[in-house]
């Protein structure tokens, strides 16, 4: 008897902690769990839940969670919902499902964001927490050239005409009853790294190289569509169009449409994000991400090229050493990038570490991946992580026994066709030297990276020219 | 000979077909349905429908009927244009950074490609100055996208390539004269010679 009516007021007591304060003590013990010494400052870019809630001197985010009344819930970061946290999650019933509305969130402790120039026109993806080779749909970097449009995919629709046989259009209806293919491919903007040729500009890997992301796309190759219109004797080009304010345009050689060009409408699994080109998109695989236009709506076949804005003022790579320009670089070459450690972080102390990072190459499939720890003087092979895609990031990994000493660690990748990726000199030897200026900008920058590890364990964003 | 072993492939397909049809009717379902090579999806367009549509070529193939010059360009720039990228053409100063470099800057640069930070503006980079219209037509202003008249837009045009240099302030600018402007950097452009062979 005595023993049911103890076990009844122990439930009592457990319900009504819900949304109770705990003591400051406690809090910090909680904190303590989920923040070990070993994790603190390895991710510092990441806000942490004290930052994000306002901070220092504040009971640490776990507790805090639990003082707050329910009424009173803390903002989530985004992409996660605020639930209370209970003490002992053995001792009361998880929440039901269905709470979410049947579409689910990421845990409230995980905080990784794309970080935003300030003119919100480009945003790069968290790679430094990163893993696998699959990018969240959420953290695919973005770039627009005029804001991102909200399409009703009933009105949308797809026209093909110029030098075909039929001119068509097609809405989202149409396009998903055609035989369709699912491809995992990176996609990468040819500007990525460009401001870091000269010298070291960005802290940490997002913002050097987060303008790269993969993500498994699924859509109707553009030959079956082009099949389907017949082409003009004299077609060679193909003007792709968005309907975004920019009304973004490239001209695409007909060979790559009958070739691996696809017009996508899902993504990771699912329709494609609105910041991907919702409802559709042209999927151009190994190619600068630009002229993979977005929110597409018309292709007009042609005999020569449109030369847009997009291909000619920007897009370009000028060539100061000779002061001319090359047009429709459309290849992004081979390029990796050691993601942990990498900017910004600390290595807690001497010891074991696993390398990792990420290599990808516009022409096909990663033949192998090397790691410098000197510099560039020795270089050793990486493991490649199954599966190794054409046209896809691949994960390599290195183990790693850090000896507390000062150090340069740097990652070299080379694909299959043999092309390795070049250092920052032979990239200004063959191309001149370029100084973000007035519209100048350096594309198709395929450096290798170096990320230098001083002897207390901080990691930062080292150049070669010092 | 190609012929005859065609046929007899198509003899052969043709009686494993019937085999399976009759051994399992399920599999031979699979086996006789292909992928069609014409889908009877989408709606034909006329050409009424993608007249207004076509995109702008340095031929000039695709320019809208209309002209404009100097005087009356020099209107619509300040109203439209100056803003931004400056009563001098030169791009407002504190303007946010483009990421891909400030693009305000209309014009200036000659002479600059070959520097560590050269200045690409229309006057100095651009190869056509149809890009300069088809681009001004769809995406300006900022603010505004599309607003500008065929008129106005040949009109703007013309300004900024007189402020340029490019042409003279008596040219009137229309569907059969933008074509011929030649642009400073016309011949500025070369292929994508790449894969490079790093030494």
């Amino acid at each position: 008897m005595s023993n049911e009516g103890g076990r009844a007021r122990a439930i009592e007591q457990a319900l009504s902690r819900i949304g109770q304060p705990i003591s400051e003590e406690e809090a910090r013990r909680l904190e303590a769990r989920e923040q070990c010494e070993c994790r603190r400052g390895m991710f510092a870019l990441a806000a942490t839940r004290r930052q994000m809630f306002g901070g220092a001197g504040l009971v640490a985010a776990v507790g805090m969670t639990a003082m707050l009344p329910n009424a009173v819930q803390a903002k989530a970061p985004p992409g996660a919902v605020e639930y209370d946290v209970p003490d002992d999650p053995t001792k009361e019933q998880g929440r039901l499902m269905g709470v979410d509305g049947g579409y689910g969130s990421r845990s409230q402790f995980e905080s990784e964001v794309r970080w935003y120039v300030p003119t919100k026109t480009a945003s790069f993806t968290p790679m430094q927490s990163g893993y696998g080779i699959v990018t969240p749909s959420g953290l695919h970097y973005e770039r627009h050239h005029a804001g991102i449009p909200n399409i009703d995919p009933a009105k949308h629709r797809l026209i093909i005409h110029g030098l075909v046989e039929r001119a068509m259009k097609y809405s989202l209806a149409d396009l998903k009853r055609f035989p369709t293919v699912s491809r995992t491919y990176f996609m990468e903007c040819s500007g990525t790294t460009g401001r870091e040729l000269m010298k070291a500009t960005e802290p940490t890997v997002q913002r050097t190289h987060g303008l790269v992301s993969t993500s498994e796309w699924t859509g109707v190759p553009l030959s079956t569509l082009l099949k389907q219109t017949g082409l003009k004797p004299d077609a060679a080009w193909v003007l792709a169009e968005g309907a975004d304010a920019a009304v973004m345009t490239r001209s695409v050689p007909l060979d790559k449409c009958l070739s691996d060009a696809l017009v996508v409408f899902a993504q990771n699994g699912e329709a494609i994000r609105p910041e991907q080109g919702y409802p559709m998109r042209l999927f151009l695989p190994g190619w600068e991400g630009n002229i993979s236009i977005k929110w597409l709506r018309r292709l007009e076949v042609s005999d020569k090229p449109f030369f847009t804005r997009e291909e000619t003022s920007k897009y370009t790579d000028l060539i100061t050493k000779t002061g001319k320009a090359r047009m429709f670089t459309f290849t992004m070459e081979a390029k990796s990038v050691i993601t942990f450690p990498s900017g910004e972080m600390k290595l807690p102390g001497a010891g074991f570490y696993e390398i990792t990072g990420l290599a990808w190459s516009g022409r096909g499939k990663i033949a192998r991946v090397e790691v410098s720890l000197d510099g560039g003087k020795t270089w050793s092979l990486a493991t490649l992580q199954d599966p190794v895609l054409p046209i896809c990031q691949t994960r390599f990994r290195f183990p790693w026994i850090w000896e507390g000493q000062p150090a340069v660690i740097q990652s070299r990748a080379t694909d299959d066709t043999g092309y390795s990726q070049p250092t920052h000199q032979q990239l200004i030897a063959e191309r001149g030297p370029l100084e973000p200026a007035a519209g100048a900008q350096f594309y198709h920058m395929n450096a290798i990276q170096s990320w230098g590890i001083a002897a207390d364990g901080s990691v930062k964003n080292v150049h070669p020219f010092g | 000979m190609c012929i005859l072993s065609a046929d007899l492939a198509r003899l052969f397909c043709a009686a494993a077909v019937l085999m399976l049809m009759v051994f399992d009717a399920e599999i031979s379902a699979v086996f006789a349905q292909g992928y069609p090579s014409a889908f009877n999806f989408g709606e034909r367009v006329s050409d009424r429908d993608v007249a207004a549509m076509s995109a702008i070529a340095p031929d000039g193939k695709g320019l809208p009927p209309g002209s404009g010059d100097y005087e009356k360009g020099k209107q619509v720039y300040e109203i439209a244009c100056a803003a931004c990228h400056g009563a001098d053409l030169k791009g407002v100063a504190g303007f946010p950074d483009m990421p891909a470099g400030a693009a305000l800057r209309l014009i200036g640069g000659r002479g600059t490609l070959t520097n560590r930070q050269p200045i690409l503006t229309v006057e100095s980079y651009w190869p056509y100055a149809t890009t300069l219209f088809d681009y001004t037509r769809r995406a300006m202003p900022f603010t505004a996208p599309g607003i500008l008249t065929a008129d106005e837009v040949y009109a703007v045009t013309a300004y900024i390539l007189t402020e340029a240099n490019v042409i003279d302030r008596t040219t009137v600018l229309d569907r059969q004269t933008l074509p011929k402007v030649q642009m400073p950097n016309r011949d500025g452009f070369i292929p994508d010679p790449r894969p490079e062979r790093f030494r």
